[in-house]
């Protein structure tokens, strides 16, 4: 059903091909040329060249200003021993580390409650769905950033209780965790694949089951969850990924300084704040490498420990 | 190989059974009958009217700071905080005519570089990554399953690792404050997760059709344009409207290419909004922040389906 097992599929296998099906014709090699043509361009000039590109700027310092002047391992080095590329480290790690599970959880439990056929499921669906739509706006981010302010609705909130409030994007034990809140908003989209997932698991499982006398909780232990493992996994390994480049949130919320105290600096925003800001290409480039090393590195982990909880039925 | 799947085939059937269906009854029974009573005090009326309530309460707090922005962008600055009613006391809608002169430009001209955007992204998307498709699910042609692993890989590479030379080179062919480098890539089907989207697709449609319009005589172009992509309408229709959210919302590429306050778009244009005006005009921010989210929520609306299952194939989201 996805790219992740599409991957899988095609890493394990060997000649990938809809199953069990003749190719239409062999060697249909020039009309493919055609129908790839823009896809191969793109390929070459927007993504491959680009990222040899900053392969090799990674090991420059460049401003672009004046050309790229080779200095080795000097960017790398430089990584090493900066502070607040290591600080946005932690605060991405953290953001990930926290909110992904998070945001699973709230999907796959929203997913199971949703029963097939029950009454007004369209209604939920929707309206868990919406802020999936709409989270990543800068729009929802200026609602954020006021929302969780000095004068913010949760403060008036909380004074209706007679609770002390506080500034909680301005405050640097707090600012992080507004953002992770925001991304466990957005649970709606992983949960419509959950809810995907679960239609297919034949009914007649449950039923077998429950004449065998196991409870809904032996259900869920043993038909639900192994089953759905394969999907479980796969929202992790997107969500992981995608939430390590989170950006618009932070910079919007933070007003673009990834503050207060650098505590929602983002990895992406300190490389958007590297290249564009204080226009050092090199370093940039480096950190980007050091960025899909990360990621690369993370998925590898996920697939490693798949392979001791994800049950492929297959 | 019988992992879950989910196509979006055309003749698909649809996820959740209609109430009153046999499919429907016989889920409910299989629910009933997997409920011994011992397990719960309650009667399954009651335990589902708590449901229900639960659930209610749920969907008002994800939605309600979204009412509370819409009931906000028509009170006065001085009042929203002290204010938390969803229903303003009074009525201010000179946050929509002041939001909207509030920069250089009025905010119109904002929307419509976006909707610039927008269009070309969807002409690029929805020509060049059918085209993609209909090579990768139909043609034969060397080195295929490699291109296709690439092109897989391809949707979870980080943008950040191009975006520097991107822009170096954009700049050195004087792209950058142009929508070109925001246009370009998408005319050349760098958005592989809507290709890999089609292939699902275009998987799910029966080889006997092309195969008898190939007896017929046609060629590969006219299989793809008369018998593929009208086939195909509902995997163009959640590629429309994912590339048109996507783009639409889309913040990072357009900070970096657009520069030039004349050329920004929506979402650039509001963070320079929040930039210029701080704290001090609340109400205005919010009715654009309003104004800007109206398009994405009328794509939600009229193309829910569509998204729905276009998640549901993909997973991505």
């Amino acid at each position: 059903m996805s790219v992740v097992s599409e991957l899988r599929r095609t890493a394990r296998s060997g000649p990938s091909r809809a199953p069990g099906r003749a190719p239409l014709r062999r060697g249909d090699g020039r009309a493919a040329a055609f129908f790839l043509a823009p896809w191969f361009a793109g390929l070459a000039l927007v993504t491959v060249g680009p990222m040899v590109a900053s392969a090799y700027l990674s090991f420059t310092d460049y401003s672009l200003l004046a050309p790229p002047e080779w200095v080795g391992l000097d960017n790398f080095a430089r990584m090493l021993e900066d502070a607040r590329l290591h600080n946005a480290l932690r605060v991405t790690f953290t953001y990930v580390l926290v909110g992904v599970p998070l945001q699973l959880v709230a999907a796959l439990g929203l997913a199971l409650l949703l029963d097939r056929g029950m009454r007004g499921l369209p209604f939920y669906r929707s309206v868990f769905y919406l802020p999936s739509l709409l989270g990543g706006s800068v729009a929802i981010a200026i609602l954020w950033r006021q929302v969780f302010g000095v004068e913010g609705l949760v403060n008036a909130f909380l004074a209706f209780f007679n609770v002390p409030g506080r500034g909680w994007v301005s405050d640097p034990d707090t600012a992080l965790w507004t953002l992770v809140l925001l991304h466990v908003w957005t649970f709606g989209a992983p949960m419509i694949i959950f809810l995907a997932g679960l239609r297919q698991i034949p009914q007649m499982y449950y039923e077998a089951a429950s004449i065998d006398g196991a409870g809904r909780v032996r259900q869920f232990l043993h038909i639900t969850l192994p089953l759905l493992t394969p999907i479980v996994f796969f929202n992790l390994v997107l969500q992981v990924i995608g939430a390590f480049q989170s950006f618009t949130q932070a910079f919007v919320v933070s007003g673009g300084t990834g503050g207060p105290a650098d505590s929602t600096m983002f990895y992406t925003l300190y490389l958007y704040q590297r290249g564009f800001t204080a226009f050092d290409m090199g370093y940039a480039s480096a950190m980007a490498w050091l960025l899909v090393l990360i990621v690369a590195a993370l998925t590898a982990i996920n697939f490693v420990a798949s392979k001791f909880w994800v049950f492929y039925d297959d | 190989m019988t992992e879950v799947r989910v196509r979006t085939e055309p003749a698909a059937p649809s996820a959740t059974p209609a109430p009153g269906t046999l499919a429907a009854r016989t889920s409910a029974l299989a629910a009933e009958a997997g409920t011994p009573h011992r397990r719960s005090p309650w009667p399954a009326r009651t335990r589902s009217a708590l449901k229900h309530l639960g659930l209610i309460a749920l969907a008002v707090v994800m939605i309600y700071p979204l009412i509370w922005l819409l009931a906000s962008s028509v009170k006065p600055t001085e009042i929203i905080f002290r204010d938390l009613s969803l229903i303003p006391s009074e009525l201010a809608l000179t946050n929509y005519t002041e939001g909207w002169n509030a920069l250089a430009r009025p905010f119109g001209h904002y929307l419509m570089n976006s909707a610039i955007v927008v269009i070309g992204s969807l002409v690029g998307n929805l020509v060049a990554c059918s085209m993609a498709a209909y090579a990768f699910a139909r043609l034969e042609f060397r080195g295929r399953k490699l291109w296709f692993a690439i092109m897989l890989m391809s949707i979870m590479l980080p943008i950040h690792v191009i975006i520097v030379p991107q822009y170096i080179l954009f700049a050195q062919v004087g792209w950058i404050n142009t929508f070109w480098p925001l246009i370009v890539p998408k005319l050349l089907a760098t958005d592989a997760f809507f290709v890999f989207l089609m292939v699902q697709f275009f998987r799910g449609i029966p080889r006997e059709l092309d195969e008898a319009a190939r007896l017929d005589g046609c060629g590969h172009g006219r299989i793809y344009a008369r018998i593929m992509l009208p086939l195909a309408l509902p995997a163009l229709a959640t590629t429309a409207i994912f590339t048109f959210i996507w783009t639409w919302n889309d913040f990072f590429s357009q900070l970096i290419f657009l520069t030039k306050p004349d050329m920004h778009t929506a979402p650039v244009a509001l963070r320079t909004f929040l930039d210029s005006t701080g704290q001090s005009s609340w109400g205005p921010m919010f009715a654009m922040s309003i104004v800007s989210i109206i398009p994405v929520f009328l794509a939600f609306l009229f193309g829910q389906k569509y998204l729905v299952k276009g998640i549901a194939t993909t997973g991505i989201k």
